[in-house]
């Protein structure tokens, strides 16, 4: 390791940027790490398409940050030359794959979000996060869509795929919460019509997600306490060797290209 | 998960409006749905498509191979089927 982490200047908007570009960046990396190993090769394809657009989101929101932030910093440095401390996605998103349950179970609980935020962000009075959403909230009402679908036949298909899905949301659910937080730094943001804000998202989701697993046959657990702590860098121990792996070139051949 | 057992469906694109779907190629998938969303996933990731079928194999009857003398070979000497005997007036312009 040879390559030392970049300082970011997190103005309100920068930090805004990077933290949905985190989770986008973040999501799309765990569902590229089942590319060759999902159930079937159909699937395979449909994992890594979304993981294709996550980290297209991902890319396009660095490139702003970095044009917002103006100092010498891209995409790839805030992908590559960020510690773990510096990664400001939320907690759900780099939880492990785990079985094929879990990951379509993470992936619905985000997607469900992610549709209907990036619906309202298309409303924003910047212009070009509101140009990323519009593009974004297309790829976002797919992947809600497969992993619904997904979600609904491994809920109400065998006694094991039930019981794995269940496993899979009472696990994952305390990451929800994170969703719809907002800090001091996105209130301006929020207030001046660039951000939505996330709180005001929270029924549409409950309604998408109670109705997806009731039909499922899955039950939304009744635990309310919830886990945070992604938004400002603390994260779980998972992040750490996602960050490891995904780093590793760059970090140890510092500018190295192909 | 094994796809022996999974259903395989034939999969049909249509490009362009206008023209007509065309066999692009198979998948497994349990069901229409997912069936439709794996040929969304396989077949139309570089902008192939604007429209998709998707149609259960064993739904398909086709021509059995050992007859295709029976089925084909009598078409091949009636070369007066095809429109080239005539000739095109010039005022017609382009066909």
């Amino acid at each position: 390791m040879s390559a030392a982490s970049i300082s970011v200047k997190e103005s309100p908007l920068v930090l805004y940027a990077l933290r949905r570009a985190d989770d986008a960046l973040i999501l799309g990396h765990r569902l590229s790490e089942w590319c060759g190993h999902a159930p079937m090769m159909e699937e395979d394809m449909a994992l890594a398409n979304m993981g294709l657009d996550l980290i297209g989101q991902a890319r396009e929101l660095y490139t702003y940050a970095a044009k917002v932030e103006g100092a010498d910093n891209d995409e790839d440095k805030f992908a590559y030359l960020r510690d773990v401390r510096q990664y400001r996605n939320l907690l759900l998103v780099e939880q492990p794959n785990g079985d094929f349950a879990r990951t379509i179970v993470r992936q619905f609980l985000y997607s469900a979000f992610a549709d209907l935020y990036w619906c309202a962000m298309t409303a924003s009075k910047d212009k070009t996060i509101a140009s990323i959403a519009s593009k974004s909230e297309k790829e976002s009402a797919y992947h809600l869509r497969h992993s619904s679908e997904w979600v609904i036949r491994l809920g109400d298909g065998t006694e094991e795929s039930h019981h794995r899905a269940q496993a899979a949301i009472d696990d994952l659910w305390p990451f929800t919460g994170e969703l719809f937080h907002s800090d001091e730094s996105d209130k301006a943001l929020i207030a001046d019509g660039v951000a939505v804000d996330p709180e005001s998202l929270r029924a549409g989701w409950m309604k998408t997600v109670s109705s997806v697993l009731h039909t499922a046959t899955l039950k939304g657990p009744a635990t309310t306490w919830m886990q945070k702590g992604g938004r400002s860098g603390h994260h779980s121990e998972h992040l750490g060797h996602l960050l490891s792996e995904l780093q590793s070139l760059q970090r140890s051949f510092p500018g190295a290209t192909w | 998960m094994s796809t022996q057992n999974i259903q395989l469906w034939e999969v049909f694109i249509r490009s362009r409006n206008g023209l007509a779907h065309k066999h692009v190629g198979s998948l497994h998938a349990t069901d229409a749905t997912l069936a439709l969303q794996a040929a969304r996933d396989i077949y139309t990731r570089r902008g192939e498509g604007l429209s998709i079928w998707v149609v259960p194999s064993d739904s398909i009857v086709a021509s059995d191979p050992a007859e295709k003398g029976m089925m084909f070979e009598p078409a091949m000497s009636k070369i007066y089927r095809h429109p080239t005997f005539y000739d095109v007036p010039d005022e017609v312009g382009h066909m």
